[in-house]
């Protein structure tokens, strides 16, 4: 073995051993999803007509295609009832993967970790080595559970193959995208955000391949997420595709090797260059902004980008008009409403869920500062605990506004420039803001956790994907009434916002604030633990 | 009000760990208090707690009359804290932590923060990203130098600092104690207490087992000499202050009290010297000989020591280490 790698072994079962709960969770989850969905398939479309009726609909909605992609064989009920998982799901997957590797390489040298154990007998790329096998490991034992629950699950066992190796693919691509990630930028949040950065880019160029008629267009073949809906399992199984994302790995991983060997231990590729002998940061309210901001320019440049494309796209609602299954579904997920409200509607409720996102990460600063050891630093001070806590979480909630604002502005913008109705702005802005509450609420969960369990921060994401899941499929499910009731975004007022929608919002902020001052309360008493 | 820091009867359990067992511990206004004890005795947790930053379990503490628990923000004002793990922004510079930290003590003394940088030689426009551990400490150091604390909290202040530093940081300690301020540093090195202690407090396991000014602890800080001599002259054991007196051929290894360092090196001298190295005894060593549990007591007894009944500290006296000679 090449000296670099010496101790990748050791590593490999340091990391599984760290991962020990995490992994098992997240393959058992994927797999028990991919199960419950084939069973539900077939109880919603038991027969063909309605199967190629769902179908043609849904390939005939552009915001369905933008978001989850084409069915290419109306007929397949496979096909039809994976809709969701050959896009939406593989991102959520990426993001899992980016994080595992991250976790694995950057993270750890940060913290020093590495560094500790590179005085043993560590070679240079023993981390990533680890962790690019630890999450091969993960991902074919996802991709290979999921294709044999899809198969218990009553569907084709080819199909079912085609779709969990590309769930495997496809997630590996990611991983070797995190570990070049995590050698060119100069922080494990960097690294992360990058990584997740990417995943957007190459959902979104998908999402405007798929569109194009008669779709795809060369540009979902230059998406990974892409390359996954172009297998088109239970529609054709097309194997050779899973050459594109091995061919990626292929090109990646060394890549990835080969800028470990040129910088060093902790730091980036790019040299740091010195910054001011004197500080201007006067207070925590000041450094959580200064420790915050960049993080809410990017979601705020994409929160604009994202909303312009898919706000133009109401334009194409008309087009509908004749078909009634497409109206029938547009209506059904975005309340009784018109249509154009119907949509915009569904759009922004996105745009709130992801708005939460952006809460629950800024909120878990306080953890991975405390984390980190610099919030004893600063405890050692006159500054107060509460006072400390409360600039990162008041960044939380202004920065969640501030996403949403930008969110209804710009889709309003989109869509009153494609159909020529300026109002729409002012609607869809209202709207949007409608949603801030609920992602306070997450945020509120994110501060609770912290103040009460701050080892499980990280269970804040996995709370929130479980919530996102309940909402896209819990109806397919067969979730009870009160499960689904627990999920905040399910109160948050749709798209025409009015006063009715008031008892709505004060409970959700009344849930807010509960949960806030219960975290603060648990933060108050609880030790400081690194 | 003479005392600073008041700790009685605290105890500190992490879950199923007891890191401080019953520990008392007290430090009087304008000493120089050196806190000793081997890594994992429980020095950071005191620290922390006298700091608010970790809660009692049991017992009672007060520090400048405060209750750190529940006064944190008047406390804080007072006091200056160096972590002993020092953990800084990777995106900030050194300055601008210095003067952030400086702020939200309330206190900002621009002249003193330059000179002390100066001091330290640390370069303030550098990222912490590229500090080494050393630069960390000398970050955390200055900041809280700079202030205008009564009572200074230091845990392993020195750790990662070059020798010269370390000479820089004990001008800086003699400067604090000139000025009637309070300092408590951590260490689990005999020595550095030593140099700058009016008293040290022993901690071990987490209870304190020895407190008192140095000179008192005297018998604790026996240095290890060996030395090679031409031919090995008797009654090297009857010598006062010389214990454990251990022959090999021409060889010699002693533990030897600072009063009795200067005849037996006459003895030596005069038995014709041929090579000489000495060794400040390391705070394992006196643990080893003076407090030794179980395991460590029969270590000891293999060197030829005496220790006390298993598990109970027995404050040793000069003279009374076990004295054995020409047994090789
Ligand atoms: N947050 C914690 N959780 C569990 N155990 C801890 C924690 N902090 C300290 N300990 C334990 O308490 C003991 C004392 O630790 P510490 O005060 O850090 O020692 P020292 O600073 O003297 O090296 C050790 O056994 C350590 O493992
Ligand atoms: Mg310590």
């Amino acid at each position: 073995m090449r000296e670099t790698l010496a101790g990748t072994g050791v590593m490999i079962r340091l990391g599984l051993r760290r991962d020990r709960w995490l992994l098992p969770f997240w393959i058992a989850g994927f797999a028990l999803i991919s199960y419950s969905t084939a069973v539900a398939g077939a109880e919603l479309y038991p027969e063909l007509g309605s199967r190629v009726e769902a179908a043609t609909a849904l390939n005939a909605t552009a915001s369905m295609v933008a978001l989850f992609g084409r069915i290419y064989d109306p007929t397949s009920i496979g096909a039809l009832s994976l809709i969701k998982y050959t896009a939406f799901m593989t991102a959520i997957l990426a993001v899992l993967m980016a994080i595992l590797v991250v976790r694995h390489t950057r993270a750890d040298e940060e913290s020093g970790r590495l560094e500790l154990l590179g005085g043993g007998r560590l070679g240079r790329d023993a981390p990533l080595a680890s962790a690019l096998t630890i999450s091969l490991g993960a991902n074919l034992a996802l991709g290979l559970l999921s294709a044999a629950a899809l198969t218990a699950g009553g569907l084709p066992s080819s199909g079912s193959l085609a779709f969990g190796l590309g769930w495997a693919a496809t997630g590996m691509a990611f991983s070797a995208v995190a570990g070049v990630a995590a050698q060119v930028t100069a922080s494990a949040r960097a690294a992360t955000g990058f990584s997740i950065g990417f995943i957007a880019v190459t959902y979104a160029l998908r999402a405007v391949g798929d569109l194009a008629e008669p779709g795809p267009s060369v540009l979902s073949w230059l998406s990974p997420i892409g390359w996954n809906q172009q297998i088109r399992a239970f529609a054709g199984d097309r194997w050779w595709v899973l050459a594109l994302p091995a061919a990626l790995c292929l090109v990646l991983v060394p890549a990835a090797f080969a800028l470990r060997a040129a910088r060093d231990l902790g730091a980036g590729l790019r040299a740091e260059r010195p910054g001011p002998s004197a500080g201007s940061l006067a207070g925590v309210w000041d450094l959580a902004v200064r420790l915050q901001y960049r993080l809410l320019l990017a979601w705020s440049v994409a929160f604009v980008l994202f909303g312009v494309v898919i706000g133009s796209l109401v334009s194409n609602v008309g087009e509908l008009l004749n078909s009634p299954n497409a109206q029938d579904l547009i209506r059904r997920i975005g309340g009784q409403a018109a249509l154009t409200d119907a949509f915009l509607a569904a759009e922004i409720s996105i745009m709130g869920v992801l708005a939460a996102a952006y809460g629950v990460s800024a909120a878990n600063h306080l953890r991975s500062e405390e984390a980190s050891g610099h919030t004893e630093a600063l405890l050692g001070t006159a500054t107060t605990r509460i006072r400390w806590a409360a600039s990162h979480f008041a960044f939380a909630l202004a920065g969640v506004t501030v996403l949403l604002l930008l969110a209804g502005v710009s889709i309003g913008a989109g869509a009153a420039s494609a159909v020529g109705d300026a109002a729409l702005v002012g609607r869809s802005t209202v709207a949007a803001l409608a949603q801030v509450p609920a992602a306070w609420v997450l945020a509120g969960v994110a501060l609770a956790v912290f103040g009460w369990a701050p080892r499980l921060a990280g269970m804040v994401w996995v709370f929130l994907l479980a919530l996102v899941a309940l909402g896209e499929f819990g109806v397919l499910w067969n979730a009870p009434e009160w499960l689904m009731e627990l999920s905040p975004f399910r109160h948050s007022p749709l798209l025409p916002v009015d006063s009715g929608a008031v008892p709505a919002l004060a409970a959700l902020t009344v849930a807010a604030a509960a949960l806030a001052a219960l975290g603060f309360a648990g933060w108050r008493r609880r030790d400081l633990t690194a | 009000m003479d005392s600073v820091v008041e700790m009685t009867g605290v105890v500190k359990r992490f879950g199923a760990v007891t890191a401080l067992d019953g520990l008392d511990f007290e430090v009087a206004a304008g000493e120089v208090h050196g806190f000793l004890g081997p890594n994992g005795s429980g020095k950071s947790t005191t620290l922390r707690l006298l700091l608010g930053l970790l809660r009692s379990s049991a017992g009672s503490i007060r520090v400048l009359g405060l209750d750190p628990w529940h006064d944190v923000a008047a406390l804080h004002r007072r006091l200056a804290y160096v972590p002993g793990d020092v953990a800084l922004w990777p995106n900030l510079t050194g300055g601008e932590v210095i003067d952030l930290l400086g702020r939200l003590q309330g206190v900002h003394d621009r002249a003193r923060r330059d000179r002390l940088l100066e001091l330290f030689e640390l370069d303030p426009s550098k990222k912490s990203r590229t500090y080494s551990k050393g630069n960390r400490q000398k970050v955390a150091l200055v900041a809280a130098l700079a202030t205008d604390a009564e009572l200074f909290l230091l845990d392993e202040p020195t750790s990662g600092l070059d020798p010269l530093m370390e000479d820089a940081f004990r001008g800086c300690v003699r400067e604090l104690r000139a000025q009637g301020r309070t300092v408590v540093l951590s260490s689990h090195i005999l020595s550095e207490a030593e140099a700058l202690s009016d008293r040290v407090s022993i901690i071990r396991a987490g209870k304190v087992v020895e407190t008192g000014p140095l000179e008192q602890l005297r018998h604790l800080t026996r240095t290890s000499v060996t030395a090679d001599l031409a031919a090995v002259p008797p009654g090297l054991d009857v010598l006062p202050g010389v214990h454990d007196v251990v022959v090999t051929n021409h060889r010699v290894t002693a533990q030897v009290e600072p009063a009795g360092l200067g005849p037996f090196l006459d003895a030596l001298t005069s038995a014709g010297l041929q090579s000489l190295t000495s060794q400040p005894p390391t705070l394992e060593d006196l643990f080893l000989r003076h407090y030794g549990d179980i395991s460590a007591g029969d270590a000891a007894a293999a060197v030829g020591t005496t220790t006390g009944r298993s598990g109970v500290p027995r404050p040793g006296l000069p003279g009374d280490g076990g004295r054995r000679s020409r047994d090789a």
